[in-house]
C-alpha cells in the first residue's frame, strides 16, 4: 500500500497493520522479530516520520479509560485524536493545554512530537502537560513513564519520534477554562521588525501567532499579521461543529503558482490587514483555522509539499529570519502564508523541537529544484544556531540534524539499551543516522 | 433509552454506541472478548452513558443465548433497542472447498442472529415495544464469485427479518435491517481502500438515525442502494461472468 505523510511526500510502498487492541499490538511486536516498524498516530506529520516499510497504526487505540473532571484529567488510548478529547472536556469547562494547528492528531503523535501551541511562551510543550504514559518496548515490555519514574525514557519519547517504542496509552493534565470564546485582537506589522516587536511586547498574552506574507518583498519583508488571544469570560462552554468541506481530488498543482498565491495573499491582507481590537472568536477559527477544508493538502497536486519549520534563537531572531525570508523570496518559491511564533525556553526532553526563539514554517509545493533551496535554508538556520521540526522535515541530512539537536547522541546511547536491534525504525530516522540504513 | 447491543465491540457497534452514548442512554453490552468488552464499557460511561452492564459470550454459543438475554432483561427491565452486529468474513475460497468451515460461517453470520431472533422476538412481543436493528450486508443482495457464502448467510437473515417484521407488527415491535457497504473496520483490515470506503464512524451516524426514523431496510452510506440496485439488475447471463 502506498503510504505518505501530511505533505504527501515522500511515499512509501509498506504495510500497514491495524491491531485492534493493545494486547494485539503487543503480540504483534512479539511476533514479527524480523521487521522493522514505526507506528503511526494520525498522519498529521508531514514528512517521512511515520512512514517505514511496515507501519503499525494506533487507530484502535481509541479508547477513554477515564475522564477526571474534578482533576480535570483524562486518560485514553495513544489512537485518540485532540478533537475528540475537546468535545469531551469543553462542556465540562475544561480545555487542551496546547493545541497544534489542526485537531486531528492522535495523543501518541502529540507526545510523540512533543508538540506545541500558540501559547508555548508561557505554556511549554505537551509533554508538559503529559502526567504518565505507557510505553511498549521493542523487548515486549510496557513500563509507565512519568516525569519521576522512568525519567530518562519519558525524556527521550516526548518529542522522541516514536523511536522508544509504541505509546499505547496515556495520562493528560487538562485546563480549566470559564470559556471557550477567544478573545482575538489583531495587530498588522508593515514589516518584520515590527512583527517581532510586536510578538515581544506581547509576550504575556495567552496566546500568539503571526501569519506572514513571504511573497512581500523589500521595504514589506516580513509584512504580517499578529494575532494575539484570551479566553474570553462570557462562559461559552460550547462544543463547536462544523461542517467542513473537502478538497475532493488533488488539483493540479500549476494552479498554485506566484501569481495566483500573491493574488491570495495580496487580498488578504487588503481585508483583514488593519488592527482589530479584541473581538470574540471561536476557539476551532483561532486555534486550527485549516481544519474547515479537509484534504486541504490536496490543494498543493499529486506530488505533495513540504514544510520547513525552523527556529532560531531570540538573538539571532531578527537577522537570522530576515535572512530566510529573503533567500525564498528571491528564489520566486514563497508558499502562501507562513506561521510566525515565539518560543519560551526549551525542555529537559532530548530530541524536543522548541528553544527560546523564533519559529516559522513555509510551505513549499514540491517541486524538482526546491531542494537546492531548502539546503541553503539549512544553512542559514545552523549558522544562526537554529534547528529544523522533526515532525515537518522530509529531507534534512544528518549532519544538519546533528549539529543542531546536540542531544542527539545521548538519544542514541538510550535507544541502543532499550532497542538494540532498532526495531523501531523510520525512514527519518534512517536518513537522519538515527538508525543505521538496512535492508529489512 | 435501554439499549442491549449484541457484538459491541464490532468498530460499527462501538461508533454507533458512542453516538447513543453521548446522548445519555444506558447499556447492555454483550461480545466474546473481556478485555476489548471492558476498554468499551468505560469509553461509553466517559461518553455519557447513564449506565452500563456486559457479558462476555462466544455467540456462536446458541445454547446459552437464552440465558444472556435473560440476564440482559433482568438488568434493564425493558429495552427500547437490541442492536445485532457480530459478524466475520469468511475466507470464500476454502469456504468452497469445506464445508465444514463454510457451516461455521454461515453458523456465526446466519443462525446464531436466528437464534437471538427468535428469543427476541418473544421477549419484545411480551413486553409490547422495542425495535430490533440488525445488521446484515449489501453482500446479501445477490450472490457473487467473490464472497457468496457470506452473502447467503446474510441473505439468509435479511429475509428472515422482512418476514419478521410483519409478524410483530401488532405487537408494536419494529425491525430495521442495516446493509452497511464497504466499512474501513477490523474486518476488511487486509483490503486495500479507494474512494467507496466509509469509516464506522459515519456509517453509525446514518444508523443512529434510521432507528430513530423506524426505517426498514437501510443502505449506508446512501449510494449503496443505487449501487445496489445496478447490480442486481445486470441480466444473470452476463452477471455470471463477472468475477465481481
Ligand atoms: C495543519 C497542521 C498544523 C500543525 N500545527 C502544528 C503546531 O502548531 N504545532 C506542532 O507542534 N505541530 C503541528 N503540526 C504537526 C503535528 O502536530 C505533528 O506532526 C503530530 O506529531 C501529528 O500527530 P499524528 O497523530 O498525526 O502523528 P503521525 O503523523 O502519525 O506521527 C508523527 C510521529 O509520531 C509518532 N507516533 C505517532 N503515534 C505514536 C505512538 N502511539 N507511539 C509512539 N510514536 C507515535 C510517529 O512514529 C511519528 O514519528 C501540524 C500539522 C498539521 C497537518
Ligand atoms: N466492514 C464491512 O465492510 C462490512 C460491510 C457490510 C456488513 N458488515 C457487517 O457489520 C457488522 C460489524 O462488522 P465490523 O465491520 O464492525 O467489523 P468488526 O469490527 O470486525 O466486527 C465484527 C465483530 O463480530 C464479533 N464476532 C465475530 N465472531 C464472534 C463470535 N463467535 N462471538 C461473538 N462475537 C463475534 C467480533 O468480535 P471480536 O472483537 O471478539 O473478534 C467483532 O466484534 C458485521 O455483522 C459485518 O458482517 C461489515
Amino acid at each position: 500500500m502506498k503510504i505518505y505523510g501530511w505533505g504527501k511526500f515522500p511515499t512509501v510502498a509498506a504495510e500497514l497493520f491495524a491491531p485492534i487492541d493493545e494486547t494485539a499490538l503487543q503480540e504483534f511486536i512479539a511476533e514479527e522479530q524480523n521487521r522493522s516498524i514505526i507506528c503511526r498516530g494520525a498522519g498529521r506529520s508531514y514528512g517521512d516520520s511515520s512512514l517505514a516499510e511496515t507501519i503499525v497504526s494506533s487507530r484502535f487505540l481509541d479508547s477513554f479509560a477515564e475522564f477526571n473532571s474534578a482533576d480535570a484529567i483524562v486518560d485514553c488510548g495513544a489512537g485518540v485524536i485532540l478533537g475528540d478529547i475537546l468535545k469531551l472536556a469543553i462542556p465540562k469547562g475544561l480545555f487542551l493545554p496546547v493545541l497544534p494547528g489542526t485537531k486531528t492528531v492522535s495523543v501518541g503523535g502529540a507526545i510523540a512530537a512533543d508538540i506545541h501551541g500558540k501559547n508555548h511562551h508561557i505554556d511549554g510543550c505537551f509533554s508538559n502537560f503529559v502526567i504518565s504514559f505507557n510505553l511498549l518496548l521493542a523487548s515486549g515490555e510496557v513500563i509507565q513513564c512519568s516525569q519521576v519514574k522512568n525519567t530518562e525514557l519519558f525524556r527521550a519519547t516526548c518529542g522522541g519520534m516514536g523511536l522508544t517504542g509504541v505509546i499505547l496509552s496515556a495520562r493528560i493534565q487538562l485546563e480549566k477554562v470559564s470559556s471557550v470564546t477567544i478573545n482575538q485582537r489583531s495587530l498588522v506589522a508593515s514589516d518584520l521588525d515590527s512583527c517581532l516587536d510586536i510578538l515581544d511586547a506581547h509576550n504575556e498574552s495567552k496566546y500568539s501567532v503571526a501569519w506572514v506574507d513571504c511573497l512581500a518583498s523589500k521595504r514589506s519583508l516580513g509584512r504580517s499579521i499578529v494575532y494575539l488571544g484570551e479566553h474570553g469570560d462570557d462562559d461559552n462552554l460550547q462544543v463547536r461543529i462544523r461542517r467542513s468541506l473537502s478538497v475532493p481530488i488533488s488539483t493540479p498543482s500549476f494552479l498554485l503558482n506566484k501569481y495566483t498565491m500573491k493574488a491570495f495573499n495580496s487580498s488578504y491582507f487588503a481585508i483583514k490587514g488593519k488592527n482589530v481590537d479584541s473581538r470574540p472568536v471561536a476557539y476551532d477559527s483561532y486555534f486550527s483555522p485549516l481544519d474547515i477544508i479537509r484534504n486541504w493538502n490536496r490543494l498543493y497536486g499529486a506530488k505533495g509539499f513540504l514544510q520547513y519549520q525552523f527556529v532560531v534563537p531570540t538573538e539571532a531572531g531578527k537577522a537570522g529570519l530576515r535572512e530566510v525570508l529573503t533567500e525564498v523570496n528571491s528564489a520566486g518559491k514563497g508558499s502562501f502564508l507562513a506561521v510566525l511564533k515565539r518560543f519560551g525556553c526549551a525542555n529537559e526532553n532530548l530530541l524536543s523541537f522548541p528553544i527560546e526563539g523564533y519559529t516559522l514554517a513555509l510551505d513549499f509545493k514540491y517541486e524538482q529544484n526546491l531542494m537546492p533551496l531548502l539546503s541553503k535554508l539549512d544553512k542559514i538556520v545552523l549558522a544562526n544556531n537554529g534547528r529544523i521540526y522533526l515532525a515537518k522535515d522530509a529531507r534534512m541530512d544528518s549532519a544538519t540534524f546533528k549539529a543542531s539537536y546536540p542531544k542527539w547522541e545521548a538519544f542514541c546511547e538510550l535507544k541502543r539499551k532499550i532497542d538494540p536491534e532498532s526495531r523501531f525504525r523510520s525512514l527519518q530516522s534512517n536518513r537522519l543516522g538515527i538508525t543505521a540504513e538496512t535492508t529489512q | 433509552m435501554k439499549i442491549l447491543i449484541i457484538g459491541a465491540t464490532s468498530a460499527i457497534a462501538k461508533a454507533t454506541a458512542r453516538l447513543y452514548a453521548e446522548q445519555g442512554q444506558e447499556f447492555f453490552l454483550v461480545a466474546r472478548n473481556e478485555e476489548r468488552l471492558l476498554a468499551l464499557a468505560n469509553d461509553l460511561k466517559v461518553h455519557g452513558a447513564g449506565s452500563v452492564e456486559h457479558r462476555t459470550l462466544d455467540l456462536t454459543d446458541t445454547r446459552r443465548h437464552q440465558q444472556t438475554l435473560d440476564q440482559a432483561f433482568d438488568v434493564l427491565e425493558h429495552i427500547d433497542l437490541v442492536f445485532i452486529c457480530h459478524g466475520s468474513l469468511p475466507d470464500q475460497e476454502a469456504c468452497e472447498s469445506n464445508f465444514e468451515l463454510a457451516q461455521q460461517e454461515i453458523h456465526l453470520n446466519g443462525l446464531s442472529v436466528i437464534s437471538l431472533l427468535t428469543i427476541l422476538a418473544s421477549k419484545l412481543k411480551t413486553q409490547g415495544s422495542g425495535t430490533i436493528a440488525t445488521i446484515t450486508s449489501v453482500a446479501g443482495d445477490r450472490g457473487r464469485q467473490s464472497n457468496f457464502v457470506y452473502g447467503s448467510a446474510k441473505s439468509m437473515v435479511s429475509t428472515y427479518l422482512q418476514g419478521l417484521r410483519g409478524k410483530l407488527l401488532p405487537f408494536n415491535v419494529h425491525v430495521t435491517d442495516i446493509r452497511p457497504g464497504l466499512v474501513d473496520s477490523p474486518m476488511t483490515a487486509q483490503f486495500r481502500k479507494g474512494a467507496l470506503w466509509s469509516a464506522p464512524e459515519l456509517v453509525a451516524q446514518k444508523i443512529v438515525k434510521a432507528i430513530a426514523k423506524k426505517q426498514h431496510t437501510v443502505y449506508t452510506p446512501g449510494y449503496w442502494r443505487i449501487i445496489m440496485t445496478m447490480v442486481c439488475s445486470i441480466p444473470e447471463i452476463l452477471f455470471k461472468r463477472l468475477k465481481i
